[in-house]
């Protein structure tokens, strides 16, 4: 059924879907960045998808664009999955927020910027929220040393 | 002196009491010995579980390995306790926290390291966590586990009661003459 | 000159009642909390960026310590993210599925005894919290034996289980489900009809169905408030779908119902676990994929392609195939997902796992708006949260 949900998507938002993958039985939806509000409301009013499980933010450094902001759906009535990704670049790293659609979204888009630095435009409180206030640097980036940047890098063999 | 015990229902003849177990109850000792010996056989920790380590602290102190039979006695209040078992990992966000709290704790006061993440920083060598709280605070004794079984905490205990009572001048400190000597 | 009527306090991150390292700012207007602004993040260890430096193996025991009074659980969470990754779910024997669940029931009840435990030791009950770690001394019991370990048991691997269980496992499991409803009927009579008990709960922390599904809420406290949903039913794994359970659910959506909700959850787990003693058979414990399963024991020791096998997998690892997929789980506080891309390495590229108290923290604030101070602990309390989880 996901198939005629993203058959469906494709019909109402031609320009803005921007490649559909299928992997080990899901569905990946990804969608222009400028668009995302508008797909997740229609997700959530049109097709049922009204619980946002997940949302966060992927490094892909060395490729362009940069970052992927990543929104696992789940469909309460029907139990089926969805994932939407959109792309963000690091210079214009900022994407609308999906708060407004569902709540939940607040705290991992707090996470999203803590961790990656990607601006939520609209966001009702972005702060950091796992790392102190006043901590610079974004941690999970690609390129931010493990072992933090003021201590030597681990040695040894980790894997 | 001597006492008669009038048989009860239960005994078949009056019985005889020594009473003068002790000699004239005098016993000697020296002051320091008193004192080190009421610090550690009543040491109170505060409730400071960060992580999984507390867990098994908490677990420590209910029924099967009971810490109450030490005279140990959780207390929230850094001002009312005298150890503080940092049990669980220690992040830089907290440091300031628990910095705060160990000034807070009045002397003497003592720190126990459980586990493998306030030793050391265990298994997370990353850019949050500090790599052991002896980064940051004078630790007494080190508990290695991941986390450490109760038996573990137990002993850590009973080895900072020895470390207490190997302390010299306590009773000087105690009265304000001179400082504690750590044994 | 504006005069100001609420006092702030802060509920600070040392605190008895806190579950863990989470701070509260509370603004207060007298007794009543006018505003809750939670604040965490003292735990946060770096669990997801030292996933990616690690092999999918290794990265293993960070799991255990995720929701840490429920290890079991949360290895199964990632050990099946990876089995989807890789496209081995099918090939799992069924003997590795049936201790898969065993364990994860026991987990669950494991879970909810610490919850019940600290739930009732913040709002006075001490005799509550004794009895439940002696119930609870007694999966450790059960963990020891099968794993070593009394809490982070790092049992489950990729392909199956690690080893199969020892001897006399299963007289164990058995006296302890036996017993168990025994103890449940005890905790029921100090607290169900309690009348201090019913006013600290009954009517504390309110939430509709729609603001729980809208916050993101997950699990018991989800079901309290009337929502039917169960991953363990509607998107089974590991062989849930051949169990009988019912799914609890409950009307009134505050702190009483979820306190019920979860105590018969726990009588479920009991049956749960029962069906799995019934279908135990023998039969292997690892999938047949000799890429990604180490080789057993006997084999490395007494021949060489064992042996170099065993190493190549310690050292390299495997590779799944480049691609992301989602693995929710329905763990005992609510539902654990795994989030896991590939890029064709023996590392995980990104492992991003969706924690369920970290979620349901977030309604915390609009819980606690109105209630007294005295119920913000009766309300972290029902909420079960865990901070290892949360700031992982």
């Amino acid at each position: 059924m996901s198939q005629a949900v993203v058959a469906k998507l494709k019909q109402e938002f031609p320009a803005a879907v921007v490649g559909i993958v299928e992997h080990r039985g899901e569905i990946t939806v990804t969608v222009n960045k400028d668009d995302i509000v508008a797909v997740c409301t229609y997700l959530k009013d049109s097709a049922g998808y009204n619980f946002l499980c997940d949302l966060c933010g992927v490094d892909y450094l060395g490729t362009e664009p940069r970052f992927m902001v990543v929104y696992n759906l789940y469909n309460i009535e029907s139990k089926e999955r969805l994932r939407v990704k959109a792309a963000v670049s690091e210079d214009d790293c900022c994407i609308d927020t999906v708060s407004g659609v569902w709540s939940t979204a607040n705290w991992p888009e707090r996470e999203c910027w803590d961790m990656f630095g990607i601006v939520f435009n609209d966001h009702p409180d972005l702060r950091r929220i796992l790392m102190p206030a006043d901590w610079e640097g974004y941690p999970l980036r690609k390129d931010y040393p493990l072992q933090g940047p003021d201590r030597e890098p681990y040695q040894g063999r980790l894997s | 002196m001597v006492v008669e015990q009038q048989g009860g229902a239960n005994t078949a003849a009056p019985q005889q009491i020594d009473t003068n177990v002790l000699g004239d109850n005098i016993i000697t000792a020296s002051l320091d010995k008193i004192v080190n010996w009421s610090r550690s056989r009543s040491m109170w920790p505060m409730t400071f579980g960060l992580a999984c380590c507390a867990i098994e602290m908490m677990a420590t102190g209910a029924a099967r390995y009971d810490l109450d039979r030490f005279g140990v006695l959780f207390r929230a209040s850094p001002r009312q306790a005298d150890v503080m078992i940092i049990a669980g990992t220690v992040t830089y966000k907290m440091l300031p926290v628990i910095q705060v709290l160990y000034e807070q704790m009045p002397e003497p006061k003592y720190v126990v390291a459980m586990g493998a993440c306030a030793s050391s920083g265990g298994i997370f060598d990353t850019y949050s966590v500090v790599q052991g709280i002896d980064e940051a605070l004078p630790v007494d004794v080190y508990i290695p586990g991941c986390p450490p079984r109760p038996e573990g905490l137990l002993y850590a205990l009973i080895q900072l009661q020895e470390k207490i009572m190997r302390e010299k001048n306590s009773f000087g400190a105690a009265i304000g003459v001179g400082e504690v000597v750590p044994g | 000159m504006a005069t100001k009527k609420t006092m702030t306090i802060n509920m600070g991150p040392q605190h008895p009642s806190t579950h863990g390292v989470l701070q509260l700012v509370l603004e207060l207007d007298g007794e009543t909390v006018v505003k809750a602004v939670p604040h965490v993040g003292f735990l946060h260890r770096g669990v997801e960026k030292l996933a990616e430096n690690r092999s999918y193996h290794r990265a293993l025991p960070l799991t255990d310590r995720l929701d840490y009074l429920a290890p079991m659980s949360n290895n199964l969470g990632y050990v099946l993210a990876v089995e989807k990754l890789l496209g081995i779910t099918d090939e799992i024997p069924q003997r590795a599925k049936v201790v898969r669940v065993m364990m994860t029931e026991i987990t669950r009840i494991k879970s909810h005894l610490v919850w019940l435990a600290t739930h009732a030791l913040d709002i006075g009950a001490m005799t509550v919290f004794l009895y439940c770690f002696r119930e609870r001394e007694l999966i450790m019991d059960m963990y020891e034996k099968i794993s070593g370990a009394r809490m982070t048991s790092n049992y489950f691997r990729v392909g199956g289980l690690s080893e199969d269980l020892p001897a006399g496992f299963e007289q164990d499991v058995k006296a302890f489900i036996d017993a168990m409803p025994g103890h449940l009927e005890t905790y029921e009579g100090l607290l169900t009809g309690n009348k201090i008990w019913q006013k600290r709960t009954r009517n504390i922390g309110y939430i509709s169905a729609e603001d729980a599904i809208d916050i993101g809420l997950t699990g018991p406290a989800l079901r309290a408030s009337g929502v039917d949903w169960d991953l363990r039913r509607d998107n089974p794994y590991s062989g849930y779908e051949e169990y009988d359970f019912k799914v609890i659910t409950r009307e009134g959506g505050d702190t009483f119902d979820r306190y019920t909700a979860r105590l018969d959850e726990m009588r479920e787990s009991c049956k749960i676990i029962q069906q799995c003693l019934d279908k135990l058979e023998d039969g292997p414990i690892l999938a047949d994929t000799p890429a990604v399963c180490l080789p057993p024991k006997k084999d490395v020791l007494n021949s060489i392609e064992g042996l170099i096998h065993h190493f190549k997998i310690v050292t390299d690892g495997f590779k799944p195939e480049p691609g992301e997929i989602y693995q929710g789980i329905e763990a005992p506080k609510g539902e654990l997902g795994f989030y896991m891309v590939s890029d064709g390495s023996a590392n995980p590229y990104r492992m991003k796992i969706r924690p369920p108290s970290f979620v349901n923290l977030q309604a915390l604030p609009q819980m606690i708006e109105g209630t007294m101070i005295a119920d913000v602990v009766a309300l972290i309390g029902t909420l079960d949260i865990v901070l290892g989880e949360i700031d992982r």
